[in-house]
């Protein structure tokens, strides 16, 4: 397929969902049927068009790399701003304009399929799900916006295009994690998921501005070539580094990564279906896809952060998953702990294996959420047969029993979750075996920290296993807990089932690779090489003789580029755009380590996962022993768990509050009584000044006036009594004056 | 151009407030009229210039490149003892800095009228008001001479003043008394260094002083002798700083912002609206037309300061409305914080960072001018504007709410929306000229999210109180009338600033570069920071 074709299909592929959106929003009620089969009729289009997208870009023939491609993807630019004024860039006056467009390689060409069919699934299983709900055509709008933010991240080939639909992103996950607002718990949720992944976008807009001070432009490929003729902002690879992890800091609210990671398992007060699409399938995966698509640019340093956040975050989000009892908050932190997998594998370089389970997890976890949702509609339709308002449709402690009443959502849940546990034959078992085998690798190359990558990760794996079995055991297995409920549970419609059912069977090998046992021959992985980090000498420090333990025999089939990352150790001179696109060393050793360890990995990795298994199998069918007085005795660790490390508590007690009733309070006390009160102070000293001029003039100067006045008065009184106007009077006066002027002179 | 564009635009509200004058004050749908067609033929006029604007030409120092000239002798005394020749044009032209903030006012006014039909208290008076005020506005922006510069500035004070004072809320003549004096004192700082001037500038083709605003950036050749004449004097120095803090007072920068809230919470909904939306930004324009290229030595010599002034102002504004329980009071604090931006992005002193903030200017123009629309509507209805008595409007009034989602989000800075493009322009520039504080002042996006989404849960989410079920009532006709045009505007610029821009960077451009070739290398206040 021609790549105007190509480009012209996806920008289609982007903008039909968007005018789904607009239609809904502006004609909403008075389509037929509300636009619901528009809207899904809008997305399946669009699924199809993504599918001969991928189609005809993974079977193109390979371009020449560039610096951070492995073949030049094809880009369609447009100019969206041209400022006609010029700025200094890297010693140079370049011209300031902003452009946006869009990009299609192998990792966007799979992406469009992922974002295109969950969501397009998504709105079919919606029909049922929503049905009867009174903002119904507004739903659908608002999945509509999704599914085109989400697109846009996707097909962008600027950074400040892919920050802007990460905003819209933002958006309309905020509208539909709020979409029931009149309760209190998703207007609460909704808030709650914007303002935590704005924390994360402010580190990522700093980043951002670095790269654009540093570069001048946002453009992917642009930026990678200049960072590999060794540009770096502020001119020191350190900064590259903290613009890589600021960077990160975006992926880290959106990924839900440890510290950030709260408001996911809060977003689940959305309807399940946008728990499905958003919250475990798509978006939450754009933190993981960013990082996918600047990995070119992160330096080891940047990567070895990334790692460890990813580790601590699958961890963490791993032992809270065991704790709950709300089906959908086992989903979520199961969600995190995966999306922990996935940004984990990218950071130790494991990049097709991070994005490959990125692919593998949308479709088992969206088959999870879809099949919970199943359930919940189920149990919420016998409560309110049962008028009962009371009890939590969510509680596993409700259920039991329900793969009778539910034969089809049993199925495709089980397969699901044999999927996440790594279970040989499904798609969880190829990614996560890749990227066990790529933490394992890292942790004898790195060694030091390095270690607790592979540990952890077989730890997570183990823990995975062990809370989805018991999830299904406690949901589909046993007796039902609550009979009465039980008795009017239904299997749900068709248009439920169905997405089930498609995503349940995208959860076997064979849609990867044919051999069930190794993604490596799969056209997902061969269609996902590594990119060769333009960072040079800054990636991380191993070599082929550090991996040497690691890298084992397989070594002999790649002794040429042996040679060549050899001549690259002995003279580390600055790299340049021209080998900048050839072998990295240390990358060239991983991927040897990766290939020496995949068979332990893959053995280490069935046998955590059986144990895993075998652990819920006993505890909870077999019940070797009694979970109750288990908790009891383990109590103060499960209350841990169960309240989530106290993240909410902490961040509320130590953060929220403080922040919220001191500071800003403080800062309006400031504002009311020093500032203002300073300003009414001045008025007040004026004024009292003025009484005082006032008083002045009353008194002093106007009492001065009128004394001159009652003096003059006065002597007039005074001399009054001496004009009598008669004679007599006067000729005294005279003789008195004589006689005294007589005496004066004499 | 001969036909005297600025002098109309500026001049016609003043030939309607003379109809209204003279209309009897019974007549009241006659008045409104009269201000509809008059601000309405402002917006068309502002059009028709916009159309006949030349974008690719500088301005700012350069006479020969100013767009719709109007110069005329207009007082002349010649030889007067001591002064000489007392001459004072009347000078009106604009350019690529005044361009953007004539059609904001056109704009602004014309929707303010719609926005004052809930006025029903003298409404001759007010509408009389209210003209006078539209002109003096409009004159700010087109003035070139200093003086007639001076003149517009002050004339709108008085009407501001009544506006509050007559038509606002209970504390209303504290307000209005408060602003008065309060922007008295900043026209003495400018009045005074504007005395100044005109005795330093000679112009060369008279002989005689001047007040011509163009004249006094070229030092060189106009300020041969006198109180200014000498670059990075300290009387020079002593004229900028009184200069900002006239302008700062009207922006209003932290710590002279205290009139803003009050006059905002008490003025009527028309008047917040061209408080926010066309006032403030006379703010900033006067710095971007009178303290940085005719003092541009010291434009860069504060760069710093000025950066710091514009961190405090948005994380300072944003922390205060987080703090509110007033819808309105909330707003005008989110319009402290907003200006910031502005004040961080013209200190950047760099094409990036100017432009956005010139169209900060115009965004939060049309921003703030939609969320004071948009308080006004549930304040008509419910006569409270407490954050903490509502709840559930969302289903009550599903339109409101779509507007107030467009307006807070735009607010927010959400992309796709006006406020991103600018925001994101000032930061790019910003962070090119001083990392530190532009780092810092992006806490200014994250807390703006919260107290909007907080807002927005408190008011719109949840449950609506039994006791607003009767009254509360969705946007009239006239109400979508307002905002309409503005959420289009802001939409419009968010997905295609380029008009906007197109309009301002060569001047801006021409501005930026003009500044920093008059200072010398490495001299800065507090460079080190």
């Amino acid at each position: 397929m021609s790549p105007q074709t190509l480009s012209t299909l996806t920008i289609l592929i982007l903008f039909l969902p968007l005018a789904s959106f607009v239609l809904l929003l502006a004609l909403g009620k008075r389509l037929p049927r509300q636009g619901d089969t528009i809207a899904t009729g809008i997305l399946f289009i669009t699924l199809a068009l993504s599918i001969v997208v991928m189609i005809g870009t993974l079977t193109r023939a390979p371009e020449p790399a560039i610096p951070g491609f492995p073949s030049a993807p094809i880009q369609s630019t447009f100019t969206w701003i041209d400022m006609d004024a010029t700025i200094p860039v890297l010693g140079q006056q370049v011209p300031l304009k902003i452009e946006l467009g869009i990009m299609i390689d192998n990792l966007v060409a799979i992406m469009l399929v992922v974002v295109s069919l969950i969501s397009a699934l998504v709105h079919l299983f919606s029909i049922g799900y929503m049905h009867g709900d009174k903002k119904y055509s507004r739903y659908f709008a608002y999945l509509g916006i999704f599914t085109f933010s989400m697109l846009g991240i996707v097909v962008t080939n600027t950074i400040l295009m892919m920050y802007i639909f990460w905003e819209l992103v933002g958006l309309s996950s905020y509208l539909l994690i709020g979409f029931w607002y009149e309760k209190p718990g998703p207007a609460y949720a909704s808030k709650k998921a914007f303002l935590v992944n704005r924390v994360g976008d402010l580190g990522m807009w700093i980043g951002i501005m670095m790269l654009f001070t540093t570069y001048g432009t946002f453009r992917f490929d642009e930026i990678f070539a200049s960072i590999a003729a060794g540009n770096y902002p502020f001119g020191s690879s350190t900064w590259l580094t903290i613009a890589g992890m600021c960077i990160f800091c975006g992926a880290i609210g959106k990924s839900a990564q440890f510290p950030l990671h709260t408001w996911l398992p809060d977003a689940m007060e959305g309807p399940t279906p946008v728990s499905a699409l958003i919250h475990a399938a798509t978006m939450v995966a754009a933190g993981v896809y960013l990082v996918a698509r600047v990995f070119p640019m992160l330096t080891g340093d940047a990567l070895l952060f990334i790692a460890i956040i990813g580790a601590v975050t699958s961890f963490i989000a791993g032992t809270i998953a065991i704790a709950q009892n709300d089906i959908k908050k086992v989903l979520a932190y199961s969600t995190v702990s995966q999306l922990g997998y996935m940004v984990l594998a990218l950071g130790v370089g494991a990049y097709g294996a991070g994005f490959f389970h990125l692919v593998t997890h949308a479709m088992f976890k969206a088959c999870l959420f879809l099949g919970s949702g199943s359930v919940i509609h189920a149990m919420h339709h016998s409560l309110h047969h049962l008028h009962d308002h009371d009890t939590d449709p969510q509680d596993l402690r409700n259920m039991g029993g329900l793969r009778k009443k539910m034969p089809w959502t049993f199925a495709t849940f089980l397969i699901a979750t044999l999927a996440i546990s790594g279970v040989p034959l499904f798609s969880g078992f190829l990614s996560k075996d890749e990227i066990l085998a790529g933490a394992w690798a890292f942790g004898s190359l790195r060694g030091g920290i390095g270690l607790m990558m592979p540990y952890i990760g077989f730890g997570v794996a183990m823990m995975t296993a062990f809370y989805m079995f018991r999830l299904v055991f406690l949901m589909f297995y046993g007796d039902p807990k609550r009979p009465d409920i039980d008795a009017h549970i239904h299997e749900s419609p068709a248009t439920m089932r169905i997405p089930l059912i498609v995503l349940s069977v995208l959860s076997f090998w064979f849609v990867f690779s044919f051999n069930p046992f190794g993604a490596a021959s799969g056209w997902a992985v061969k269609s996902l090489p590594t990119p060769v980090t333009v960072t040079g000498t800054h990636w991380y420090p191993f070599a082929h003789g550090d991996g040497h333990e690691a890298a084992g025999p397989a070594s002999s089939a790649t002794s040429h580029e042996t040679a060549d990352g050899g001549a690259h150790e002995t003279a580390p001179a600055p790299p340049t755009g021209e080998t900048i696109t050839q072998a990295n060393p240390a990358q060239e050793a991983l991927a040897h380590g990766i290939h020496a360890a995949h068979l332990s990995a893959m053995i280490t990795s069935l046998i955590v996962a059986s144990l895993g298994i075998l652990i819920a199998w006993g505890v909870y069918r077999r019940k070797v022993i009694d979970v109750d007085a288990f908790t009891a005795r383990v109590r103060p660790l499960h209350v841990f768990l169960s309240k989530k490390w106290y993240f909410d508590e902490i961040y509320e007690q130590w953060v929220v509050v403080p922040f919220v009733l001191f500071t800003t309070r403080a800062m309006a006390w400031f504002d009311t009584y020093v500032i203002d009160g300073a300003v009414n102070g001045v008025a007040s000293v004026t004024r009292f000044q003025s009484w005082l001029s006032g008083l002045f003039d009353t008194y002093i100067v106007d009492g001065l006036v009128n004394f001159s006045g009652y003096f003059v008065g006065f002597f007039g009184i005074v001399m009054r009594k001496s004009q009598t106007g008669r004679i007599q009077t006067y000729v005294v006066f005279v003789v008195l004056g004589v006689i005294m002027l007589f005496y004066v002179f004499y | 151009m001969n036909f005297p564009f600025l002098s109309v635009i500026t001049f016609l509200p003043i030939l309607g407030m003379v109809i209204v004058l003279l209309l009897n004050k019974e007549r009241t749908k006659a008045i409104q009229t009269t201000a509809v067609v008059v601000t309405g033929l402002q917006v068309l006029l502002a059009v028709v210039i916009a159309l006949g604007f030349n974008a690719s030409l500088p301005g700012i120092n350069n006479e020969a490149t100013m767009q719709f000239t109007e110069r005329l002798p207009w007082i002349s005394i010649p030889q007067t003892p001591w002064f000489g020749e007392i001459r004072i044009d009347y000078f009106m032209a604009i350019d690529g800095l005044s361009m953007p903030m004539v059609v904001l006012t056109a704009l602004i006014s014309f929707l303010a009228v719609f926005a004052s039909f809930s006025v029903n208290k003298s409404i001759k008076g007010y509408f009389v008001m209210f003209l006078l005020l539209d002109a003096g506005m409009m004159g700010v922006f087109c003035a070139i001479d200093m003086f007639l510069f001076y003149i517009f500035w002050e004339v709108m004070l008085l009407p501001m003043y009544f506006l509050i004072g007559i038509w606002g809320g209970p504390r209303r003549e504290y307000a209005a008394i408060k602003f008065f004096i309060y922007t008295l004192a900043g026209s003495v700082l400018l009045l005074l260094v504007m005395i100044g001037l005109y005795f330093t500038t000679v112009d060369p083709a008279t002989g005689a002083h001047t007040f011509n605003m163009i004249s006094m950036m070229h030092p060189a050749e106009n300020m041969k002798e006198g109180l200014f004449a000498t670059l990075h004097s300290t009387p020079r120095m002593l004229a900028y700083i009184a200069l900002f803090i006239a302008f700062a007072i009207k922006v209003p920068v932290f710590p002279f912002h205290t009139w803003l809230p009050d006059a905002h919470v008490e003025a009527p909904t028309a008047i917040s609206v061209i408080l926010a939306g066309v006032l403030l930004k006379m703010g900033t324009y006067g710095m971007l037309r009178i303290s940085f290229p005719i003092f541009p030595e010291f434009a860069v010599y504060f760069q710093i300061p000025l950066m710091i002034f514009g961190f405090v102002n948005i994380v300072y504004g944003a922390l205060c409305a987080m703090a509110q329980t007033d819808f309105k009071k909330l707003i005008a604090y989110s319009s402290i914080s907003h200006m910031g931006y502005v004040i961080l992005g013209m200190a950047a002193l760099n094409v990036q960072g100017m432009t956005g903030a010139v169209m900060q200017m115009f965004n939060h123009g049309t921003i703030t001018a939609m969320l004071f629309l948009l308080v006004g509507v549930i304040y008509d209805r419910a006569h409270t504007r407490g954050l903490n008595e509502f709840g559930g409007l969302y289903n009550k009034m599903p339109l409101y709410s779509f507007f107030t989602v467009i307006a807070f989000f735009a607010a927010i800075g959400l992309p796709g929306l006006s406020g991103f493009v600018s925001e994101a322009f000032v930061f790019l520039g910003a962070f090119q000229a001083n990392p530190f504080w532009t780092v810092l002042s992006t806490l200014g996006i994250v807390l703006g999210a919260g107290y909007m989404l907080w807002t927005f849960q408190r008011v719109f989410m949840g449950t609506l109180p039994e006791k607003w079920e009767a009254v509360m009532s969705d946007v009239s006709p006239r109400e979508i009338f307002t905002l309409a045009p503005l959420a289009i505007i802001i939409l419009f610029l968010g997905v295609y600033p380029s008009p906007a821009l197109n309009m301002m960077t060569t001047s801006l451009d021409h501005l930026v570069r003009f500044v920093k070739a008059s200072a010398p290398a490495g001299q800065a206040f507090l460079g080190g920071f």
